[in-house]
């Protein structure tokens, strides 16, 4: 088992026959089970073609028809990605994993808006993608650090999860699956909701959860994980020594109104019974100890 | 992206929300054949910096005649303004706001942001109009009142009413301050701002309402939306290393301590700030380098980081993925020969290809300190620094 997606998953590209889609879908056809999971593009016009030998369609609608597709990878540009999000919504489509960055606030809030009342997961903007190590590659991460195993991950920074993932993976733990949740301030799943799912996936047997400064995410979920969580879990927030008002980097990543701050965030998760590393060359030795 | 309080009352006027008359100003002359043009017995002079506290740090002051105007637009003029928002070192001021000054019945608070929790526009109203919005929050947070705005409906003026009342205003007031809020809801909405604050909005005692300040910022991933905004964009404001760095797919914040980092991704660099100070030191600044590494983006980097007289090692930190090691090897040892590094230099590379990026490192004959992951990186750099 794991969690979102797996070798069964049946993936469509929207913005294949772009540089980024083209490349990443190349590299993920190729990540274990790819070639299998893989049906599908998505590009407006250029219906009929193919990149990679995975046929191109003008619509998600007609893709998902025709193929069977259930969760869409997006790599269209930002003016354009949060209406690609809603086509996907409309069309059905159950995961849909958005990895544009730079997408506007607004759009998202409108997204957000028409998604009320939908069974579609959204995962992004902004953000690496999700990846089930030994079935299915869904984003921008590199494939060969993964390893199967009862560790889920969950995390709002790309780089940061790899470093994470290859300390897991160097220590022998595996991972069931690992979410990048991305930066935005207004985006899909938030930490809460990766990590109940999770928690009810009979695979994972522990969590990390990689957090930052900026909004109150990881307290929201701490609350929740005081209260119902039955797995060990690790954490780690980025950004102790951030200045406030300033944005590091991630569009959702400031201390605005001295809220958002790693103190508060750390505090919240403490109090919650998570296991919390101020230093992140630890977090595996952490999740480690913490399984026994 | 931030714009000064002239060029924020701008945009508002045009969305029928009523500021003091005023003109902006660049010299003391412009400033007195403002208050000039403007008439009347009381001006306000203030300072146009990117931000806050203004008026506690000297730059704004009322003027009851023109000699006046003139002595404060020549005090203000070229001063070096410290706020708390601008840290110690302040800002010179190089632009001046001179308006009419208004009879105050009241000040009251409104400020609109994205509120992350609901996923929609949050407007928020207070009594406590003039004060730190912030202090109001964490002493009387019940005087803050909250409206949800629906994205698709927007804010109706029977809700900006509701709120209007609930901050103690009354009747014919209240009809105002309703047009007033719904009117800087839009200006908001249309324009993707991300911040849209009026501290004080203030009741005359006529019954106007009107915005005394006005501060707007803007999502820098709509600005492409917004050429007649991105015009407004001030590059005196902001930081010229943060302003060189961008030009070069570079995201660099600098900050006070003394080693510089150089870290692809935004969350890996700011672990690695956390990571220094965990060692004893502290970071010189956030530089996120992005997916590129290019020999030209790790140059340019090398370059920002050694202006900054405060850094006595740098740390690089890359977990390629995407990006191969051994490409970022040569871009490293490439840059470290062009730039010729005068404070030592700790690399701790891991990911793909990582075998020959260490190789060619260690094969290039330049002093590079390699590390093997970032708690033997962050111990490496502060002894280095302390040589």
């Amino acid at each position: 088992m794991s969690i979102l997606i797996n070798k069964e998953s049946r993936v469509l590209t929207q913005g294949i026959t772009g540089k980024t889609g083209t490349f990443h879908t190349k590299h993920s056809v190729e990540y274990a089970f790819g070639k299998d999971c893989y049906v599908a593009g998505v590009t407006p016009g250029k219906g009929g073609g193919n990149v990679e030998g995975i046929p191109v369609f003008d619509t998600v609608a007609e893709a998902c028809e025709k193929t069977g597709a259930n969760v869409s990878v997006i790599y269209v540009p930002p003016p354009f990605a949060a209406a690609a999000i809603d086509e996907s919504v409309n069309a059905g489509i159950n995961v849909v994993i958005c990895i544009t960055e730079g997408v506007p606030v607004k759009d998202m809030i409108l997204t957000r808006y028409k998604m009320q009342g939908s069974e579609t997961i959204l995962v992004g903007p902004n953000c690496p993608g999700v990846i089930t190590p030994d079935e299915i590659k869904i984003g921008i991460m590199p494939g060969y650090i993964h390893k199967k195993g009862p560790v889920g991950v969950v995390s709002r920074s790309g780089t940061l999860t790899y470093e994470v993932v290859d300390q897991l993976t160097r220590l022998g733990l595996g991972q069931s699956t690992c979410v990048g949740i991305g930066g935005d301030p207004v985006n899909g799943m938030k930490h809460l909701d990766v990590v109940k799912m999770f928690n009810d996936d009979p695979e994972t047997e522990g969590v990390v959860i990689c957090g930052e400064i900026g909004g109150t995410d990881e307290e929201d979920c701490a609350a929740w994980i005081k209260d119902y969580m039955r797995k060990p879990v690790v954490g780690f927030i980025a950004g102790v020594t951030a200045p406030p008002g300033k944005r590091m980097g991630h569009a959702g990543a400031i201390i605005s109104g001295g809220k958002g701050t790693a103190a508060e965030k750390i505090a919240a998760m403490e109090d919650a019974g998570v296991k919390v590393t101020k230093n992140p060359a630890d977090i595996g030795k952490f999740m480690k100890a913490a399984l026994g | 992206m931030k714009i000064h309080e002239y060029q924020a009352k701008e945009i508002l006027n045009k969305y029928g929300v009523m500021t003091p008359r005023g003109f902006p100003c660049f010299s003391v002359d412009e400033a007195t054949a403002a208050a000039d043009r403007l008439g009347g017995e009381v001006w306000v002079v203030k300072a146009q910096i990117h931000a806050g506290g203004r008026g506690k740090g000297g730059g704004v002051k009322i003027a009851s005649t023109t000699d006046k105007v003139e002595q404060y637009a020549s005090e203000i003029l070229g001063m070096t303004l410290v706020t708390h928002q601008t840290g110690p070192e302040g800002k010179e001021v190089k632009r001046l706001l001179i308006e009419e000054g208004m009879d105050i019945a009241k000040e009251l608070y409104v400020g609109i942001v994205v509120d992350r929790g609901t996923q929609r526009v949050t407007m928020m109203a207070s009594s406590e109009g003039g004060m730190e919005i912030e202090q109001v929050a964490a002493d009387t947070p019940e005087k803050i009142h909250k409206l949800s705005v629906d994205p698709v409906d927007g804010l109706h003026v029977s809700d900006a009413r509701a709120l209007a009342e609930k901050i103690g205003l009354e009747e014919d007031v209240k009809q105002n301050a309703g047009e007033l809020l719904v009117a800087l809801y839009q200006a908001f909405w249309d324009t993707d701002a991300s911040l849209a604050e009026i501290n004080p909005m203030i009741v005359t005692h006529a019954n106007q309402v009107v915005a005394l300040d006005a501060k707007m910022n803007f999502d820098d991933n709509a600005i492409y939306r917004h050429p007649d905004i991105k015009e407004l964009r001030d590059l005196d404001e902001e930081d010229p290393d943060e302003i060189e760095a961008s030009k070069f797919g570079l995201n660099y914040i600098a900050l006070d301590g003394d080693i510089g980092c150089l870290v692809n991704g935004a969350g890996l660099a700011m672990a690695t700030m956390d990571i220094i100070k965990l060692y004893g030191s502290s970071p010189a600044n956030f530089l996120d380098v992005g997916g590129g590494a290019t020999t030209e983006q790790v140059t340019e980097a090398f370059k920002i980081m050694l202006k900054n007289s405060n850094v006595k090692a740098i740390l690089v930190n890359i977990f390629g993925g995407i990006m191969r090691c051994d490409v970022v090897a040569e871009g490293l040892v490439n840059a470290a020969r062009e730039v010729h590094l005068t404070v030592p230099l700790v690399v701790r590379l891991e990911g793909t290809n990582v075998d020959r990026g260490r190789e060619i490192i260690a094969a290039s004959g330049i002093e590079i300190i390699q590390a093997s992951d970032m708690a033997d990186a962050a111990e490496k750099v502060v002894a280095a620094s302390r040589r």
